[in-house]
């Protein structure tokens, strides 16, 4: 533990040499990030194998898409062959690669643009005055990440943290040993070892972490640890970022069109088991559809998963033993094994549970009361689509909120009335790929925003500057208080400048 | 700042039953939707420039038997501030709460993205006894600005203005949504107890500690506004009366120093410190008259526990015979009078803490003051204040293990001409906010973010930023069924990944190729 702080005091000197700031410094990082990305994809792609048993393809789409590239492709595409091709490249995918890539190129890109400092316009008594925002690092932060996406959730804070100029520790999960390996054995090899460290270890490292005195901790896991990590922030009086996740709904409408509603149940399917099997805190954690659209769904679901996974080769596997169990005890009970509709076998070798479909689980089992994280998927039948609004009113509030519909006014209604880290309206997950969506969540499902000019923003102070000049004093700012001050003050305080110009003149 | 309150409970009063009461009924006014819209929000906000327009001499009046605060910094520093921050507020109210579209890039067209604000839900505003007017109407206006339901509870060490609130609020807002509740620790723990959606506190670290491990349990963000030693760094080409002026007028000026952005200590340099002491003492005198205990302009000390306090700092051994101007107490009538010291040595009390009172200490430069950039250059900003420098340090070395152990405070000034100082200033000193060549106005600017980094807070406020505080940015993504195709979903066939292959490595050829079938295996 001696080795834990002596690298904690290592980082502190190298931010506080100063180096960190400079723009150079943040760039030759940046590109060094994206370099590894670059070369050290195949290693990338092995250890989420070993980790998750992520198909490889699954790996490329979740993790190493040049979007622009192939948007810019499949819009050719259309035009010229009326080639119907998806345009949406992430889809049902959480980005790690592709996506990392998409955020250092646009870090690199706009990097000058964050760390200028804003201007700000001054009411004309403060003349001649100046007054500017100055975003500056923070310190020293540390990032914890988790299993489900060990190496996205690890480098897309990373990326914010040295966009902002700052020295950073991360500690990678230890239940993706692979990765966090990985993390650790490569990142020294590219960035800038003194300022930029890794850490592997379980609870009694993180504990030990949690001790020191950081500058920000940014956190990505369960509420559990979550309280843990922001007890011990509040001693040092470390502002947290908290990612963590929750329920999140998705509201499926009568959707008109078979056409539509093939999309639909693509894009849902997507959402839930083509991401790492249901393990990621934006994946689809229950439906609810109305009473009479129910039939249809379920068997629309059941078709999609049949087409998408004729075998298992196309799932990530359960992380962890612990986690297996935890997963096939939610559909144990017999009044929730009684609602399954779909699937239900498990594979206790393998660690594989297949897709499972449930219809109508008791509300108060625990598979509706506890965040599933795994591919099982239940839904809530509800008589109206709109009583949907109620049921997630009354929950904690998730990370997202899915709504598949065509309906406008159900649209807004749920846009008003319920909250949510994000709404996406006819799709799933692709608002984690938008740098320019605020990602994070709210209430329940955390607090604190990232992804883009976010990320940059979250490890920055913004310190407001405001510069005068000897030039331009007036006496009646200043004591002893006499009568004929307060006027004067009142027309100053009401940008009343033509009384202050004849109060002035003695003509008032 | 101060938000003690070591004194026994209330009996009878506020306890824990009273506050789950308390926000479960808030909570089933804030799920009916009440607060949400524009009307209700700016018919609040309009109601409390209504009420900070007709009841100015009880605001007053309360703010001078809390401490005896002058008229006119009343007025200037809690009345006016107050309505113009209320009516900036109701200004810009509507635009605030527009979403914001955002470009929603061509990878998912078609679609729409946009961030609309939303409120956070039931908050609770603890504030401080300084300025018991300003700090907590302040934030209530950015709670409800945002839409959310409030629970104020003032401080319980200016009694007077918690007094009022709790009289006056009620008569001109929306009681079902905005509650007053006084007390004391007992109070004040049966309210952290409960679930919020954010808790904002203004007061000091230790108090902010725990509010901040309360709401840890909740998982409730937290807005802190603390304070800390905001230093003074006065360079010898100025304008020397006009930044006196300013220096006091900041310090004395400011609730008789008991201010979290009031300037804590000065640094200068050794062959300019006599001339900014002469000219220190000539405008205390000028502002508050030969015999400052009897000046009607200063506040009194708030109360005896804070006046001890101070005595101690006075009465330290290490200070004694550093008194260059001052220095006279009452206990009786809580007065201390200005007062300067010169070169107190930096392990005093007065150096270990804030002071929050009229006690102001210069610190010297024994190096050249050639030397200033030399030294603002080691200044690197993580903990350092620029204070430390100016120490009487002879080695380099010695500084900078103090400065290193200085915390972030909540504003630094720099007096100077000099622009090559300034910038070396703003690019290396950290601090919540930074004024150049004045004191405290940056703070009533509603354009600037006001809040502290490190030990001196988290989260910031006024203008837009209060509204940001008190939402929630929730992302909002809208796509069609349009434009959907089969290569984004499993089986993930050979073809398949040769697409994603020949993205990777971006070969357009190989693309193209690959969409469109070829080349086959």
């Amino acid at each position: 533990m001696e080795k834990l702080e002596a690298a904690v005091k290592e980082v502190r000197e190298a931010y506080e040499s100063g180096r960190t700031r400079s723009l150079s410094w943040r760039r030759t990082q940046l590109a060094a990030l994206r370099r590894l990305l670059y070369e050290r994809e195949d290693d990338i792609f092995i250890a989420l194998k070993e980790d998750l048993g992520k198909h490889q393809a699954e790996a490329y789409r979740d993790e190493a898409f040049d979007a622009p590239c192939w948007i810019l492709l499949c819009l050719l595409m259309r035009s010229l062959f009326d080639f119907d091709f998806d345009i949406d490249f992430s889809c049902s995918g959480l980005p790690q690669v592709g996506i990392l890539i998409k955020s250092v190129n646009l870090a690199l890109e706009d990097l000058k643009k964050w760390m200028a400092p804003v201007k700000i316009s001054l009411p004309l008594i403060a003349f001649p005055s100046t007054a500017e925002i100055v975003p500056e690092p923070l310190g020293v932060v540390l990032i914890f990440s988790s299993w489900n996406f060990p190496i996205g959730l690890s480098l897309e804070p990373l990326i914010g943290a040295i966009s902002a100029g700052n020295a950073v520790f991360l500690k990678p999960s230890e239940l993706a040993p692979s990765s966090a390996n990985f993390l650790l054995n490569i990142i020294p090899k590219y960035l800038d070892n003194k300022a930029v460290k890794v850490i592997q270890g379980g609870q009694e490292v993180g504990e030990k972490l949690l001790d020191q005195k950081w500058d920000k901790i940014f956190f990505t896991g369960s509420p559990h640890v979550a309280r843990i990590v922001m007890t011990a922030a509040a001693k040092h009086l470390t502002p947290v970022a908290l990612e963590l996740g929750g329920k999140c709904p998705a509201i499926v409408d009568s959707i008109a069109g078979e056409r539509n509603r093939k999309v639909a149940v693509q894009r849902i399917v997507g959402g839930k088991w083509v991401s790492c099997s249901g393990q990621a805190c934006i994946s689809v954690d229950y439906i609810l559809v109305e009473e009479k659209f129910a039939p249809t769904l379920v068997e629309l679901l059941k078709a999609t998963l049949r087409k998408f996974f004729p075998n298992s080769d196309f799932l990530s596997r359960i992380i962890n033993e612990q986690h297996f169990h935890r997963l096939s005890n939610l559909i144990k009970d017999p009044s929730v094994a009684n609602t399954i509709v779909h699937g239900g076998s498990i594979d206790y070798e393998k660690l594989f549970i297949e897709p499972t479909i449930l219809l109508d689980p008791p509300l108060d089992s625990e598979i509706m009361t506890g965040e599933i994280f795994g591919p099982l998927l239940p839904i809530i039948t509800v008589k109206n689509i709109e009583d949907s609004i109620a049921f997630i009113r009354a929950r904690p509030k998730p990370l997202v909120i899915y709504a598949f519909t065509q309906n406008n006014k159900l649209k807004s209604r749920i846009e008003a009335e319920t909250s949510s880290g994000s709404l996406t309206i006819n799709d799933t997950m692709t608002q984690f790929a938008f740098d320019t969506l605020p990602f994070g969540g709210v209430g329940a499902s955390g607090f604190g925003q990232y992804h883009g000019k976010f990320s940059f923003d979250m490890f920055s102070h913004k310190k407001p500057v405001l510069r005068r000049s000897f030039l331009m004093e007036y006496s009646f700012r200043y004591p002893a208080w006499h009568e004929w001050k307060l006027p004067f003050l009142r027309s100053v305080y009401h940008f009343d400048y033509f009384s202050l110009v004849l109060r002035m003149l003695g003509l008032k | 700042m101060e938000n003690s309150g070591e004194e026994p409970a209330v009996e009878g009063g506020f306890d824990g039953a009273k506050a789950t009461e308390l926000v479960a009924e808030l909570r089933r006014t804030f799920a009916s939707g009440r607060t949400r819209g524009f009307e209700w929000r700016a018919a609040q906000l309009k109601a409390i420039v209504r009420m900070i327009e007709e009841k100015e001499t009880e605001i007053t009046a309360a703010l001078y038997e809390d401490l005896s605060k002058p008229g006119m910094e009343s007025y200037l520093h809690e009345v006016s501030m107050a309505k113009a921050a209320c009516t900036f507020a109701l200004k810009e109210l509507k635009r605030w709460m527009k979403p914001e579209k955002v470009p929603s890039s061509i990878t998912t067209f078609p679609s729409t993205a946009e961030i609309a604000p939303e409120p956070l839900g039931v908050v609770l505003v603890i504030s401080a006894w300084n300025y018991p007017f300003l700090l907590s109407i302040d934030p209530v206006i950015g709670a409800i600005a945002a839409g959310n339901a409030v629970v104020l509870k003032p401080s319980e060490i200016a009694p007077s203005t918690s007094a009022l609130f709790a009289k006056l609020l009620p008569d001109y807002i929306d009681n079902s949504c905005i509650k007053v509740v006084e007390g004391e620790v007992p109070e004040t723990t049966a309210l952290l107890e409960q679930k919020w959606d954010k808790i904002f506190y203004t007061g000091n670290g230790k108090v902010g500690r725990i509010v901040m491990a309360a709401a840890a349990k909740h998982l409730t963000p937290v807005a802190l506004e603390l304070g800390g030693k905001c230093p003074v760094l006065v360079d010898s080409n100025v304008d020397l009366k006009v930044a006196s002026k300013r220096i006091v007028v900041g310090k004395w000026g400011c609730n008789n120093g008991q201010a979290c952005i009031a300037p804590d200590y000065i640094l200068t340099t050794k062959s300019f410190a006599s001339k900014l002491v002469d000219s220190l003492k000539e405008t205390l005198d000028k502002f508050y008259g030969k015999d400052p205990m009897e000046s009607a302009d200063l506040s009194r000390i708030v109360n005896s526990n804070h006046f001890n306090r101070l005595a101690k700092l006075l009465n330290d051994e290490k200070v004694s015979g550093t008194v260059v101007y001052g220095g006279q107490q009452d206990e009786k009538r809580l007065k201390i009078a200005p007062t300067l010291l010169l070169d107190v040595p930096h392990d005093s009390l007065m150096m270990k803490e804030e002071i929050f009172g009229p006690l102001l200490p210069i610190l010297t430069v024994s190096l050249l003051e050639i030397r200033m950039h030399h030294l603002l250059t080691f200044l690197v900003s993580n903990k350092s204040s620029i204070t430390c420098f100016f120490l009487q340090f002879d080695k380099v070395e010695e500084c900078f293990d103090f400065i290193y152990s200085k915390d972030k405070p909540l504003a630094a000034y720099l007096f100077t001409k000099d622009k090559k100082l300034k910038e070396k200033f703003v690019r290396t000193v950290s601090a919540g906010g930074m004024l150049i060549n004045d004191t405290i106005l940056h703070l009533a600017n509603p354009h600037l973010p006001f809040g502290g980094v490190g030990e001196s807070g988290i989260g910031a406020y006024h203008g837009k930023f209060s509204f940001d505080t008190f939402s929630h940015k929730k992302a909002i993504l809208s796509r069609s069924f349009g434009g959907e195709a089969r290569a984004r979903y499993p089986p993930y066939t050979p073809q398949k990944q040769k697409i994603l292959r020949g993205l990777i490595n971006g070969s357009f050829i190989a693309l193209l190729l690959a969409l469109l079938g070829w080349p086959r295996d």
